[in-house]
């Protein structure tokens, strides 16, 4: 069973219907042959751009589709269930225009925006360094104010769509001052002494391009500088607190992929003389799936009210996060047990969202560190 | 150049479709409604028209009330405005009654001068439509077109059949319908939706289209469905047992069933 959405308005509906089509049509068929060849979709996001599916959650006057989160993460979660890299990517994507969108000048937002709202273009959001992962702190890239341009030094890591971004939502070290002593820039995707190095060879998402950014010398002006001086963590948490909201979404599309074919090969596979969906020891088994599904969504889309409202909603947000992956790599897992041995070969695609599941529970934010959050919340 | 689409609202290919119980009539609450595909492609071609030659494309639509999704689908591609005729006395019609219900909707229409259908519906599948409707407007049909091309006031087609093709032709005004070949319909993008909610859309009942109640529906329908039952489950297939001759066998299987 598909999940029944209650949506807030006849636009929403339709763009959901949409979402749906193009996941059904043009995303689903490519997906298993894409991941095992290891071939990044890059025409699938163009299609996303023209369907005007890249900028949902920002404002129409620079090219986005005014959603709330709730519609949003919706759409989100509808193209997860059908081809999780891409789902990621347009989370990636949404999230890194938030620093331009939430904290750019007028200036910046009419001359930058648009195209990355409403176009063919691809985001990239490169904060994580080999020695700052969950410490985003403790980064080493630099840049240097020279005149009119910084002059950028360093490598980021784990940077989804690295080598294949049109611009990236950079955060560099532009003073010692630990914390305080980050910034934020709109970086181009290419120019000179702007590589990727090759990609990760990765347990899952393997569609999908992770890999090291390195900034030999990289130059840009000082008007690709978002807010001040200083206040590139405090953005760059901010994004974090929506990103993972759009993994909470990701995490659910994943999990009620894998419930919908566990559920179908439950009610035509027969043993002894019966579907195995009738015996117990399955049902309640896919019942527990169904609950871990049902309750993920329920706890993302009320964090999304809350954003949509105006309320805090980092404690929310990580909530969100923590419940959700969790619920996929459960869920995903168990997909793989009610279909058995089948379930363990590729011919099924269960193994794979298993696969795709684990990396939920670690990026934008590991489980552990969302507990922090929660944690931090509390006191 | 105006143009008018036909399209209709049917049960979604991919799920469950099945007849009513009662007066075996489409079961519309047992399946999912969306635009038939057809349409879609109906609705292409109209838009590529109207994109070199200009003009407007007016969408006209007889169903239920639910069939406005099925409008605002057409109308979030890039149509201009639609009408929606609606009316409990349309239930069980029948392909002369759809005919003569559309011919007067079109007639509300100013300066039409191509109707573009769809060749088949998936859910009825006569396939007579548009051809009646051409008669009742006293129009040239070009029907079952791959391919459209307006040319001043001519209008060419490509018909292909089974035995080849045939080129036709025809002047404006004119009534085509058009294959499943004749293009890939394009996605509605959100800004269409967007759009497409301030496009007007008018509701028309029979009376109001100057056609008495008793002349459509199931009533006054020239044919009746008296009796339906479920596909047979798929048979077991037949088997050629090869005696020196099995590939012959199979090619006759196989020009049998005009696939060769």
């Amino acid at each position: 069973m598909p999940a029944e959405r209650l949506l807030p308005t006849q636009e929403a509906e339709d763009l959901i219907a949409l979402v749906k089509e193009i996941a059904r049509d043009e995303l689903k068929p490519h997906a298993a042959d894409a991941e095992e060849n290891e071939k990044f979709p890059r025409e699938a996001f163009r299609l996303l751009g023209r369907s005007g599916l890249l900028g949902l959650p920002y404002p129409e006057e620079f090219g986005g589709g005014e959603q709330p989160y709730e519609v949003y993460l919706q759409a989100l979660e509808e193209v997860a269930s059908a081809w999780m890299t891409v789902a990621v990517g347009l989370s990636v994507h949404v999230m890194s225009c938030y620093g331009l969108a939430t904290f750019g000048t007028r200036e910046q937002q009419d001359r930058w925006l648009p195209e990355m709202l409403e176009g063919e273009l691809l985001g990239g959001y490169a904060l994580s360094e080999v020695q700052a992962g969950s410490d985003p702190a403790a980064m080493s890239t630099r840049a240097v104010r020279q005149g009119d341009e910084y002059v950028v030094n360093g490598t980021k890591a784990w940077i989804t769509h690295a080598g294949a971004a049109d611009f990236y939502t950079l955060m560099a070290r532009t003073s010692p001052d630990a914390g305080r002593g980050i910034s934020c820039f709109l970086a181009p995707g290419e120019t000179e002494g702007l590589t990727a190095a090759t990609p990760e060879r990765k347990m899952g998402l393997t569609g999908s391009i992770t890999a090291q950014l390195q900034f030999d010398d990289v130059r840009f002006g000082t008007d690709r500088l978002i807010g001040n001086e200083g206040d590139g963590l405090k953005i760059a948490l901010s994004a974090l607190d929506s990103g993972r909201l759009g993994i909470a979404a990701c995490a659910v599309g994943l999990a009620q992929a894998a419930l919908d074919e566990a559920v179908a090969y439950a009610k035509t596979r027969t043993q002894f003389g019966r579907p195995i969906i009738e015996f117990q020891g399955l049902e309640f088994l896919l019942a527990d799936m169904a609950a871990a599904v049902e309750s993920a969504r329920a706890t993302y889309l009320q964090a999304a009210r809350r954003r949509d409202r105006g309320l805090p909603f980092r404690q929310q947000a990580s909530i969100a996060k923590l419940i959700a992956t969790d619920a996929a790599m459960k869920v995903t897992t168990d997909a793989v047990q009610v279909l058995g041995g089948a379930g363990y070969t590729r011919d099924f695609p269960v193994e794979r969202y298993m696969r795709e599941a684990k990396v939920l529970q670690i990026f934008e934010g590991t489980n552990q560190i969302q507990r922090l959050v929660i944690g931090r919340g509390l006191r | 150049m105006n143009i008018v689409v036909l399209v209709k609202q049917v049960p979604d290919t991919w799920s469950e479709r099945k007849l009513t119980d009662a007066d075996h009539t489409l079961d519309r609450e047992s399946a999912d409604a969306v635009l038939d595909e057809i349409n879609e492609r109906a609705v292409e071609e109209a838009l590529q028209l109207q994109e070199a030659h200009g003009g407007e494309v007016t969408v006209i639509a007889m169903g239920p009330d639910r069939a406005t999704d099925a409008i605002r689908k057409a109308l979030s591609m890039g149509a201009d405005k639609a009408i929606h005729v609606s009316d409990e006395a349309l239930h069980g019609s029948d392909v002369l009654a759809t005919a003569k219900v559309l011919a007067k909707a079109i007639g509300t229409v100013e300066n039409v001068d191509l109707v573009i259908a769809g060749n088949e519906a998936t859910d009825g599948r006569a396939g007579a439509v548009p051809a009646i409707l051409a008669e009742l407007l006293g129009l040239p049909q070009v029907t079952q077109l791959r391919k459209v091309t307006v040319e001043g006031t001519t209008i060419k087609g490509e018909r292909e059949t089974d035995e080849g093709v045939a080129f036709l032709e025809a002047s404006l005004p004119a009534v085509v319908s058009v294959t499943e070949k004749i293009n890939e319909p394009r996605y509605p993008s959100f800004k269409g939706i967007m759009a497409a909610k301030k496009k007007p859309v008018s509701t028309v009942t029979v009376a109001d289209l100057g056609i008495d109640a008793s002349e459509v529906g199931l009533s006054g329908a020239y044919t009746q469905v008296l009796e339906a039952a479920p596909k047979p489950p798929r048979s077991a297939g037949q088997r050629v047992e090869d005696g020196g001759d099995g590939g012959s066998k199979i090619a006759e299987f196989l020009v049998g069933q005009k696939l060769i």
